[in-house]
């Protein structure tokens, strides 16, 4: 056993120690805490980078995995409960990621939080942050994936909520936890019920984990609702979950709210990491989604059934939500926002590609978009704090005169997930993918809706570039501030703590595109453990060409009719209505209204929600309530006869009977203020009868 | 064994102390407070030691005292724990504490007030370790009549009418309860929990009720199956309205609300779990085939006061209404664990495996809630204090900018309870559903909807109260002071300690759980 396996632990353990840390540190201690957050993550960095080395060594193959027992459950070996972390090719790239764009990105939060009041706090979420999501890449372990997945929701719902004396950003900070914990139970259902099917949640342990052939095997043999086999119906629940964190459709509605959050969180969580925790879950439990598709041996040919439905719900959710998202990203005015929906489109395409073509496919366009995605969102963070917190890409322009490196580094990031051909690592992992969907044997339509989204895309990132760096400044010129002194409203360049991050995400954004072209498909070979051969012809193959020639026209298109629309005849004012206000039908104000769906909620499921709520309120207030109070009023009648009995049959005098009478009123009264004690009699005179009962009942 | 009677020692400490306490006069407000925190000590410290000197690895009881005491009744004294009760010896121990620190400023009487929370606290000690029907009995009257009187001393504005309900209420369940043994002494001559559990293993239990209390008449015999069922009915009441099972949950939220939130602290922390106690050390081993028999409506209303009253505290507008309801959800994933067991569905491939993960997650999540329950109550007596009593969910805003520290503290016990993975919450909701799945799978279908709703209506709290702009009128709100903190840091850190290791607890509860479903023949 390798060092680096038996100590993979500590790689989420050190920024969840430096979250500790820091929560305890006082406002004051700012270094201390950004210190530490950066340092735990450079020593992540490099443990991961040891990870990777040692994964390459293994030549793909190696599965290695550290399992320990954490508690006893239930009596003998089944009943202890164990967990671990798994070193595979996944896992290595993985933790590279996100510890390189995580470290950037802490640096770039040193410059851009600078100001913040809660400084040492905004370290200590990212930190605790950090520590879930590596978490989840190295579990081997479904619950404790599940853990770590929920730390990350929980460190994602304090960092949307970091400005939480905005209302908005408190409200947004709820939606995104509720959206994402609704995909989180049917997640936990799928967990349950995959532990009681096979006896683990290890994913690997030597043959007996849930992952493995024996009990994939055992999964396929079962049918269950609807004949689909047990394993397709755990995928889908398991399925739910990635559906919620990635902003999958229709449970994306909490990430574009989730920018109000401070722009390096929309980098770190909303576009380079915990968003790709579904497409990473998806692809750890990969095996599991495709086992109904594959023949095993045990299993009777005469139960194969070639069936793909988990992969293929994964494919139609993924193909729709890219188009769809993409769709509204082209209406939208706030710089972040449109990125926001640039992801949920480009995480459609993930999901696509694992669901078409596997892991290899997916996981690629993952790592190539979480660098390219965080360069943007970085800039865009740039961008607002040159123009003094302004969001709004219609009052803007001009600006890359004044960000020269902001500008270029930008445009190194559209560029690539614009897919411009050839030099820009989007170009190939998108083209493999729209590959995939081409040879998918079941239907061809999600490989045109995958043509349609990177038309779209290339179009709304143009307009965005050109609205925000060219042309003329729109910046309203209010150039007197309260006290009539003049201020300063011209853009600036950001620190260099800010951009030098932008540059060596810019850097990667390209060449990282090399790593996985056809002609080596480094990437793809390690991630399904075969080594890698350079294959030039294999660019010149016209499966190859003919897709790659057709996309690029495409992103072509796209562009061109951006530059036309936006470059040319750029708006004068702010407030001058946009070009597409000319489409037919009304199309704009429904993109541009995110085609009502958040309304749509707001007027069914939640109103549902709060409804069924006062349901319960008053059935617990006046059904149940009222039921008790009517056995009490019953009980108190009874006392009442009870004692009526006792004054007037059992003392017989006509003068007490007359005197009862007379007390009769006053006696009401008094059964109101002390219902104890008349309650009490009740229960007595029935305890007594009751026992009665019993004693001569017994005597049968 | 252990020659020291060390669990009578336990049991007469705070009730001793509560004497002493009471005897204190009233100008020594101080003398009596530390007296009794003194005593609570005391008794955390002795609980404790047992704790270590438990034999966690056997599921026996421990640490048994035996005396005959009216033979002619068959009654014995006999005290003794198993993993169950000496959690919720440790537990009780843990939280008394805790309620009178979040008491310490009571104005009124406060010798009074502490003495009959020692009072109660060893009527709990009592009921968590009697084996006998008859002194068990006798505690879990005695810790009725403190919380009585805590109520209507102490409490809120409608403090008579919510002292009334509870006490009626309970009484009437505790009514049957006693019709109940004393049926079955009649029946069998036993009042010893073992010795019945031993007589239900056999069915002997079921005959004796049904050959001896049977009524025939006209030939027919009129009661003799349904004897057993009738008896089972009237102990099942008993529980079903401490935990408290829906539809017989009503006195909750207005007693919870209105008690003094001191009080509530050891109403939900640990009066319920009496109730859930019940249900694993008597109901479970004594009643078997009755609990198999009623399993499917049981169920429902389990799931029905998970999903109800969920629901519920996201309408309320009171933050100790909206933890009463919350207290009622997450008993009643207990409950959906202990009706679950006795029964199982073909998707069950080791329904043992799954019975002990469900009553494992059970106990877990008994001490869990009891724990967090109590620390938010105490929270929300901090707030009072500072509010000057008001706790309406609108009545704040934007605190976390004058209150941070109070506010990030109060936060993660809000995500304890709403079952945050790293903190104490969750391995136990997680091993209830492991284990109820596959034993009840709609149930936990529709079950896991209280779950959602839980975060719902935690994350609103923190919304309406925490975040958003600060409310001007708050301005001066002050955050925690350093002693405040000390003393909330012990209850935080168990919860993350349980978080990470819930094995702590699991360790204890295990043997005694295989035992418990070893013993159970489904």
């Amino acid at each position: 056993m390798d060092w680096i396996v038996k100590n993979l632990w500590l790689i989420p353990v050190l920024p969840v120690l430096a979250a500790g840390f820091s929560a305890l540190t006082p406002q004051r201690g700012r270094k201390f805490s950004a210190s530490l957050a950066i340092g735990s993550m450079v020593i992540a960095f490099a443990l991961s980078v040891c990870a990777l080395v040692h994964a390459l060594g293994q030549h793909g193959e190696g599965k290695e995995v550290f399992n320990i027992a954490w508690f006893q459950f239930a009596a003998g070996a089944a009943g202890l409960f164990k967990i671990g972390w798994l070193l595979d090719p996944l896992t290595a790239v993985m933790l590279v990621m996100v510890t390189f764009v995580g470290t950037l990105i802490f640096i770039y939060s040193t410059g851009y939080m600078a100001h913040d009041a809660n400084f040492t706090r905004f370290f200590t979420f990212l930190s605790l942050f950090a520590g879930g999501m590596l978490g989840v890449v190295v579990a081997n372990n479904l619950l404790l994936l599940f853990m770590s997945w929920e730390i990350v929701g929980l460190t994602s719902y304090l960092l949307i909520g970091f400005w939480y004396h905005k209302p908005s950003a408190a409200a947004a900070a709820k939606k995104a936890f509720i959206t994402t914990r609704i995909g989180d139970v049917l997640f936990l259902l799928g967990i349950v019920w995959l532990y009681s099917q096979t006896g683990t949640l290890l994913f690997y342990d030597n043959g007996h984990g849930c992952l493995e052939q024996s009990a994939l095997a055992a999964l396929v043999a079962k049918t269950t609702i609807g004949g689909m086999a047990v394993s397709t119906v755990i995928g889908l629940l398991i399925f739910a979950g990635a559906v919620g964190k990635s902003g999958q459709v229709p449970l994306h509605v909490w990430l574009p709210d989730a920018m109000e959050g401070p722009t390096p969180v929309s980098a770190l969580i909303h576009a380079a990491t915990m968003v790709a925790a579904g497409v990473f879950l998806v692809a750890r439990v990969y095996p599991l989604m495709a086992a109904s598709g594959v023949e095993w041996a045990g299993v009777a040919s005469a139960q194969f059934s070639n069936d793909t439905t988990a992969l293929q719900v994964v494919t139609w959710i993924g193909a729709i939500t890219a188009v769809f998202a993409a769709s509204i990203a082209v209406a939208q005015n706030d710089i972040k926002r449109i990125l926001a929906y640039s992801t949920v489109s480009q995480l459609g395409y993930m999901m696509m590609g694992l669901g078409v073509g596997g892991v290899a496919v997916g996981m690629f366009h993952l790592i190539t978009h979480a660098f390219f995605k965080a360069l943007l969102f970085m800039g865009a963070g740039s961008v607002i704090h040159g123009c003094h917190e302004e969001q709004d890409i219609r009052k803007m322009g001009g600006i890359k005169k004044y960000m020269p490196v902001t500008f270029l580094t930008y445009a190194v990031g559209m560029l690539a997930l614009a897919g411009f051909p050839l030099f820009f690592s989007g170009f190939w992992s998108k083209d493999e993918i729209l590959h995939a969907a081409h040879g998918w044997p079941v239907s061809h339509i999600p490989f045109y809706l995958g043509l349609v989204g990177a038309f779209l895309t290339a179009f709304y990132m143009t307009r965005q570039v050109m609205l925000v760096f060219f042309g003329k400044n729109r910046a309203e010129a209010h150039a007197h501030d309260a006290h009539g002194k003049h201020t300063d409203h011209t853009p600036h360049e950001s620190p260099a703590a800010m951009t030098a991050p932008l540059a060596i995400l810019a850097v990667c954004a390209v060449a990282l595109g090399f790593l996985g072209t056809p002609a080596w498909p480094w990437f793809q070979d390690f991630l399904q453990g075969h080594h890698a051969e350079f294959v030039f012809a294999k660019l010149g193959e016209r499966s190859f060409l003919w897709l790659a020639c057709l996309s690029a026209s495409i992103v072509f298109g796209g562009i061109g009719i951006g530059i036309w629309l936006y470059g040319l005849k750029p708006p004068a004012k702010a407030d001058a209505p946009d070009v597409l206000e000319k489409l037919p039908l009304g199309m704009y104000s429904w993109l541009a209204n995110k085609y009502g769906i958040d309304e749509l909620y707001e007027m069914t499921v939640i109103r549902l929600n709060a409804w069924f709520a006062r349901v319960c309120d008053i059935l617990d207030e006046w059904v149940w309530g009222g039921l008790v109070a009517l056995v009490s009023w019953a009980v108190l009648g009874l006392a009442w006869v009870n004692r009526a009995f006792d004054d007037f049959v059992i003392n017989l005098g006509f003068d007490q009977g007359c005197g009862g009478v007379s007390r009769g009123g006053g006696l009401l009264s008094r059964l109101q203020d002390g219902k104890v004690q008349n309650y009490l009699r009740f229960i007595g005179g029935a305890l007594v009868a009751l026992a009665l009962f019993l004693i001569w009942g017994g005597g049968k | 064994m252990n020659s020291l009677p060390i669990l009578t020692i336990l049991t007469l400490l705070p009730l001793i102390g509560a004497f002493v306490v009471a005897a204190v006069g009233q100008e020594n407000k101080r003398l009596a407070r530390g007296l009794a925190f003194g005593v609570s000590l005391i008794s955390l410290g002795l609980a404790l030691a047992l704790w270590k000197s438990f034999d966690a690895a056997s599921g026996a009881l421990q640490f048994e005292e035996r005396h005959a005491w009216i033979p002619a009744l068959a009654v014995d004294y006999r005290v003794a724990v198993d993993g169950l009760g000496i959690l919720m010896v440790l537990l009780t121990a843990i939280v008394v504490p805790m309620a009178l620190l979040a008491s310490w400023n009571v104005a009124d009487r406060p010798q009074i007030y502490f003495a009959l929370v020692l009072f109660l606290q060893a009527g709990l000690f009592g009921t968590f370790t009697a084996l006998n029907f008859f002194h068990w009995f006798l505690f879990w009257e005695l810790g009725l009549i403190p919380a009585f009187f805590l109520i209507r001393l102490w409490g809120g504005p409608q403090r008579a009418a919510a002292a009334t309900q509870f006490f009626i209420y309970t009484m009437v369940g505790s009514v049957t309860l006693l019709l109940s043994f004393l049926a079955i002494f009649i029946a069998t001559g036993k009042l010893d929990f073992t010795e019945l559990a031993g007589m239900a293993h056999t069915g002997e239990l079921t005959s004796a009720l049904a050959n001896k209390l049977g009524w025939s008449l006209f030939g027919h015999d009129f009661y003799a199956g349904a004897m057993p069922r009738i008896v089972f009915l009237g102990a099942l009441l008993g529980f079903a309205v401490k935990v408290p099972l829906m539809p017989f949950h009503t006195w909750l939220p207005r007693t919870y609300s209105e008690a003094p939130s001191g009080t509530t602290m050891l109403l939900t922390g640990l009066m319920s779990k009496m109730g859930v106690y019940g249900f694993l050390r008597i109901l479970l081993p004594i009643f078997p085939e009755q609990m198999q028999w009623l399993r499917t409506p049981l169920l429902a209303l389990a799931v029905i006061t998970i999903v109800f009253s969920a629901f519920a505290a996201f309408a309320q507008k009171d933050l100790k209404r909206i933890l009463a309801y919350s207290s009622i959800n997450h008993l009643g994933y207990c409950l959906l664990a202990v009706f679950a067991v006795t029964g199982s569905t073909a998707m069950a491939i080791a329904p043992a495996m799954e019975r002990a993960a469900a009553l494992n997650g059970a106990m877990l999540q008994m001490f869990n809630h009891g724990l967090t329950a109590a620390t938010l109550f105490w929270f929300v007596a901090l707030i009072e204090k500072r509010s000057g009593g008001l706790r309406g969910l609108d009545d704040f805003g934007g605190l976390r900018k004058v209150a941070p520290v109070f506010c990030g503290l109060m936060g993660i016990a809000l995500f304890s309870s709403l079952g945050l993975p790293g903190l104490n919450g969750f391995i136990g909701e997680f091993l209830i559903f492991k284990g109820v799945f596959p034993l009840a799978l709609c149930s936990a279908a529709v079950a896991v909807i209280g779950i959602l709703v839980t975060a719902i209506f935690i994350l609103t709290v923190i919304q309406r109260v925490f975040n958003g702009p600060l409310n001007a009128k708050w301005a001066e709100f002050p955050d925690l002071t350093l002693a405040e903190r000390a003393l909330l840091a012990f209850p935080l850190a168990l919860m993350l300690v349980l978080g990470l290791w819930p094995q702590l607890v699991l360790g204890v509860t295990n043997p005694t759980v295989v035992k418990l479903v070893e013993q159970l023949k489904f």
